[in-house]
């Protein structure tokens, strides 16, 4: 049906392209007036408050304590200087949660793929328990539960009188350089080289010829000789710093503190589940036929695994692997639930509340995960296209 | 000649049946595999018979005061005597019917829609999209001559599942809207503010999020607000979770196949018209793993609220253990909290797999 | 498609922003209650009962100002608010007035967008130890683990009273005062810190108070008090003068049961208190009879205390520096004329 009055004005109304223009105008026009208006309100509201605006709070002191801090930290340091504090504790909960999460979580996926039935199902009974639940439960849980129940300083759990476990952390003795160290690091690195020059040998041997080379006890036994052979030659370049109760606490050695703990065991087993499914579907994506033909070849289990399967089902599996990687270092986040000082508790925590500045603290702290995450992505897309070309 | 008659086949081995023969293959194939069958069976009887020991026989169910746990195990009667407090929170007692009433509303309807043999579905999706939620909203909050219950003596199981349904209405359509916002081809400007509000609200923490809707919201509104913040938080939960679901709407709209689209505009359908009659619906049936994982960690997230204050169940038993009268209960406490999680998060994890199979006609890409 | 998206969420937070905050005392009255900020559970100053009824000195005050200003005292809304989201949430109007064991302190005043309106509670910082420690002065807690409540003067006092003994101490935080004692009985940390007030109020929540003590050291001043946003001068008036009518009322021997008769009195300082004489209530932009209702629906600052934190509760806490001026305190109210 035509419509009736096919002129001027109609016509427009008509048309997709005016019709699209013109909602795109309408959008963009509503949401400006939004964000003005809110940019004017918060303008209004902090000017007629009197509340303190700007980032000069960032160079006054802190005046505050931290528990744990991987830069040189004490009460006299800047409001800035927390923020770094907060930050770095977050990138090494992140980076902890990120190892083990992953390694438990691909030995739980391939369990979960395991010809024998009974770990096939307990792998399956670990994966639907503990995703169902949420990690602020299993964080308290850690904490609350598990790492409170533990003994006081003077009753610890002690390993070889060594490493003591009580309700304020794990204590272990903490490596110390020592003259030498810098030659010792040297002879280590050259070892590091020289397994990667052997592999790229044993590599191209068995692309030539086809003889293989154990490559990865070859490498085993080099860098262990290394690490410990060089060790006394060097003249023990390392001292362990024991940890020893003395007064109140342990002193000396280092101390991984039960938040700490806490958080890191609940991201990792929280994670894994998470993981596990993904290996599980990645490996599962790679068609049989490519299992059959690897025993056709007669490849064994570990090699058709290595070899074969893994490489391709990385493909499918990097993507959400990613995404996953993510969520855990937000989920970190969490540790302000139970007071580990990591960005959010310490920055967005302490310091909002000392100074009261909420809008400059809020938006950093937004602004950090927000570079993380669009960093980490940007690199995913350009990882993608380029695995992509490998595609058949 | 004889004709030839030939001989039954002889039976498998006793070894290859039965259950002998499923052991064998499943569980002792080799060596390796018999040690980890081992190990596996030590594990499992070690943490069943502490399990069943701790929490079952040794345990105290009934009672009303901490001294009435004196066996040793788990002490159930720190659940029981505070179970209003954990379904209801500070809901006033004489009112309780009233969340009752609403839940068995919502379950009434949840059948209706999900058991397939009951007819009149239509009917019972335009009921619990519109009379529903007034209704609820009547009992749980007051009006039409009912009392008012202010949000903040909302609280446990009742809070949770408040948040969850809201958030899980509210996220599902805006979700599809921004997924289709990014996937616009002809309105630039709008795929682009789709993609800033998705990756925003993707790439900040859940909690950060929650501390703005909290504390900030009201300095972003002329003269501050009266705003409730149950509703406040309730916003942050919705904002964050339709972005993550708009991106499994955009992978499930990018699964399907161009000739789809092209077959829907070569019909001369309009726009609408070929997103609700040909792409959403084979879109929808792909997306539903996702979008169910999206809603459950939307109910796992709503456990979040309580580091701004609000109490669900985990905040209520974390209220409960702060009891002087009570302390030292945190396993028993944390593990029924866990459980009322678990079992919902779980029941839709199922439900969708169910879902899954049904509407899987075969043709999945 | 994206506008709809945009606008549901417009229209849910407009649509909730009504009420204007520029004069607090017109929304208050619009809303017919007070919207009052109070900590999450602190046995004396705010904790709810097992009725869900909030009691203490810091609740009492809430109903205080709602006595005054809408001349019922139970038209409160408590709001629980941790240590660190206090200050944004009475900046951001969530709140009309905080009174929630708050120190006052320059800073706070100067540069948060706050005003103090007086104390209502003189304060010292203090330290909690377990008995078994063995520990008597202060001076002995070099290396110890320290439970704080974060966000709160008494880290950065805490901090600054270990560098100047010279000592070291590991600060373990937690968000809320209940973990912070139940992480200080798990042996979590050696020693608690916080007001004094607050020490006794954790101490009777443990399952066994007797074996922890408060260490007689005070290591700082911490005048607690209720807090106003900058910018609404008659608000920040008639919440100064709530608690001043409260001091004033003990002065003068007003108290909840006698406020009737003494509106007979013929001493002008009463008549003009009840707002029998003199048009006090109107000079603050409220009722006549607001000190009359705070008096009669509250009680005076003597029966506040002594119910809330003093004998009449199990905190058992002496007037001390509370005591009104005459009895030699410091609680000294301006008069009222």
């Amino acid at each position: 049906m035509k419509p009736k009055n096919n002129t001027g004005l109609l016509r427009l109304v008509y048309n997709p392209t005016a019709r699209s223009i013109f909602y795109q105008v309408v959008i963009v026009g509503l949401l400006l007036w939004f964000v003005l208006n809110i940019v004017g309100n918060v303008m209004t509201n902090l000017d007629q408050r009197g509340i303190s605006t700007g980032f000069r709070f960032l160079s006054q002191p802190a005046g505050f304590g931290i528990s744990q801090s991987l830069i040189e930290y004490d009460e006299t340091f800047t409001f800035g200087r927390t923020f770094f504090v907060g930050l770095l504790n977050t990138l090494l909960i992140s980076a902890l949660g990120i190892i083990t999460a992953t390694i438990l979580g691909v030995f739980v996926g391939i369990s979960r793929l395991s010809p024998n039935w009974l770990l096939r199902k307990l792998s399956m009974v670990y994966i639907e328990i503990l995703r169902n639940i949420p990690l602020l439960l299993q964080i308290f849980f850690w904490y609350y539960v598990v790492l409170q129940a533990m003994p006081r300083p003077r009753d610890s759990i002690s390993i070889g009188e060594a490493i003591f476990i009580n309700v304020r952390g794990i204590s272990m003795p903490k490596p110390v350089a020592d003259s030498g160290f810098g030659i010792y690091v040297a002879l280590i690195v050259a070892a590091i080289i020289g397994v990667i020059v052997l592999a790229r040998w044993a590599n191209k041997r068995m692309m030539d010829t086809g003889q293989q080379f154990p490559t990865f006890w070859a490498s085993v036994g080099i860098l262990l000789g290394t690490v410990i052979i060089g060790f006394f030659l060097t003249g023990r370049p390392l001292v362990l710093d024991y940890p020893e109760l003395r007064g109140l606490n342990f002193r000396g050695g280092m101390t991984l503190l039960p938040e700490l703990l806490a958080l890191w065991f609940a991201l990792t087993i929280y994670t894994s589940t998470y993981i596990a499914e993904i290996v599980r579907s990645g490996i599962e994506s790679v068609s049989h036929g490519q299992t059959e033909a690897c025993r056709a070849l007669g490849l064994n289990e570990g090699q058709r695994l290595k070899l074969v399967i893994l490489p391709q089902a990385m493909r499918v599996m990097i993507p959400p692997m990613t995404s996953q990687y993510l969520n855990l270092a937000k989920n970190s986040s969490l540790a302000t639930a139970i007071g580990y000082p990591d960005l959010v508790s310490v920055f967005a925590g302490t310091t909002l509340n000392q100074t009261g500045q909420a809008i400059e603290i809020i938006s950093m702290t937004m602004l950090v995960y927000l570079t993380i995450s669009l960093s980490v992505s940007a690199f995913m897309n350009w990882f993608n296209r380029r695995m992509a070309l490998v595609e058949r | 000649m004889t004709e030839f008659t030939p001989k039954p086949a002889r039976p498998a081995p006793l070894s290859e049946v039965g259950l002998l023969g499923w052991m064998r293959k499943n569980l002792f194939s080799n060596i390796s595999n018999s040690i980890v069958t081992l190990l596996g069976l030590y594990i499992v009887w070690q943490v069943l018979s502490w399990a069943i020991s701790w929490g079952l026989l040794n345990a105290d169910f009934v009672g009303n005061h901490r001294s009435d746990c004196d066996s040793g195990g788990a002490c159930w009667v720190f659940i029981s005597v505070r179970w209003n407090l954990f379904m209801y929170g500070f809901y006033p007692q004489d009112s309780y019917w009233r969340p009752n009433l609403a839940f068995i509303l919502l379950i009434g309807f949840l059948i209706w829609l999900s058991v397939p043999r009951i007819p009149f579905k239509k009917v019972g999706a335009i009921l619990s999209l519109t009379v529903f939620p007034v209704a609820a909203y009547i009992l749980l909050y007051g009006g039409m001559g009912l009392d008012v219950v202010p949000t903040h003596r909302w609280g446990g199981l009742m809070l949770t599942l408040v948040l969850a349904l809201v958030g899980i209405v509210a996220a599902i359509p805006i979700g599809i809207l921004l997924a289709l916002g990014r996937r616009s081809t002809n309105m630039p400007a709008v795929r682009l503010v789709c993609v800033i509000f998705i990756e925003f609200w993707r790439g900040v923490p859940l909690i950060t999020i929650l501390f703005m809707a909290s504390v900030m919201l009201p300095l972003f509104f002329a003269g501050g607000t009266d705003a409730d913040k149950l509703m406040r938080a309730m916003i942050g939960i919705i904002m964050f979770q339709s972005a993550y679901m708009a991106e499994v709407v955009r992978g499930g709209l990018q699964a399907l196949g161009k000739g789809q689209y092209e077959g829907a505009d070569a019909l001369g359908l309009s726009y609408w018209q070929k997103t609700n009659l040909i792409i959403l619906p084979q879109a929808l049936k792909i997306m539903i793993p996702g979008i169910v994982n999206t809603l459950i960690s939307l109910y796992k997230d709503t456990s979040l609220i309580l580091i701004i204050g609000l109490l669900d169940v985990l905040g209520m038993v974390r209220q409960a253990l702060a009891d002087p009268a009570w302390l030292g209960y945190p396993a028993e406490g944390y593990i029924f909290a866990a459980f009322m999680f678990w079992i919902f998060c779980f029941s839709m994890s199922r439900y969708s797999a169910y879902l899954e199979r049904r509407l899987n006609t075969g043709h999945k890409r | 498609m994206k506008k709809i998206a945009t606008l549901i969420g417009a229209a849910a937070v407009l649509t909730a922003s009504a009420g204007v905050s520029a004069n607090t005392l017109e929304t208050v009255k619009n809303r017919g209650a007070v919207q009052c900020g109070v900590s999450d559970g602190l046995a004396g100053f705010s904790a709810t009962d097992s009725a869900g009824r909030w009691q203490g000195l810091d609740a009492d005050f809430c109903r205080t100002v709602a006595a005054a200003v809408l001349g019922d005292a139970e038209k409160v809304n408590f709001v629980s608010l941790t240590a660190t989201e206090r200050f944004t949430a009475l900046q951001s109007g969530e709140i009309d007035v905080l009174p929630r064991n708050t120190t006052w302190t320059l800073t706070r005043d100067a540069s948060l967008g706050l005003n103090f309106t007086g104390v209502n509670y003189y304060d010292g910082q203090g330290f909690l130890v377990s008995k078994d420690l063995g520990v008597s002065s202060a001076k002995e807690l070099d290396g110890a683990s320290v439970c704080i409540s974060s966000g709160t003067t008494t880290e950065l006092n805490l901090a600054d009273y270990f560098r100047m003994n010279g000592m070291s101490y590991e600060p373990v935080l937690y968000d809320t005062s209940d973990q912070t004692i139940s992480g200080f009985e798990a042996g979590r940390c050696d020693i608690l810190t916080s007001d004094q007030s607050q020490l006794y109020s954790l101490r009777i929540g443990m399952s066994d108070p007797d074996s922890a003590e408060v260490l007689p050291e005070v290591i700082s001043k911490e005048p607690l008090g209720p807090v106003v946003r900058q910018g609404d001068d008659q608000w920040f008036n008639i919440v100064k003068w709530a608690l001043f009518a409260q001091v004033n009322a003990e002065e003068l021997g007003v108290t909840s049961a006698n406020v009737d008769e003494m509106k007979g009195s013929n001493d002008p300082n009463v008549q003009r208190l009840l707002g029998t004489s003199g048009n006090m209530g109107e000079l603050l932009g409220l009722d006549n009879e607001w000190a009359y209702n705070i008096v009669k629906q509250v009680g005076n600052y003597g029966e506040v205390f002594e119910r809330t934190v003093g004998t009449g509760s199990p905190l058992q806490i002496a007037r001390g520096l509370n005591a009104l001026w005459t009895d030699g305190g410091l609680q000294y109210a301006p008069p009222i004329r």
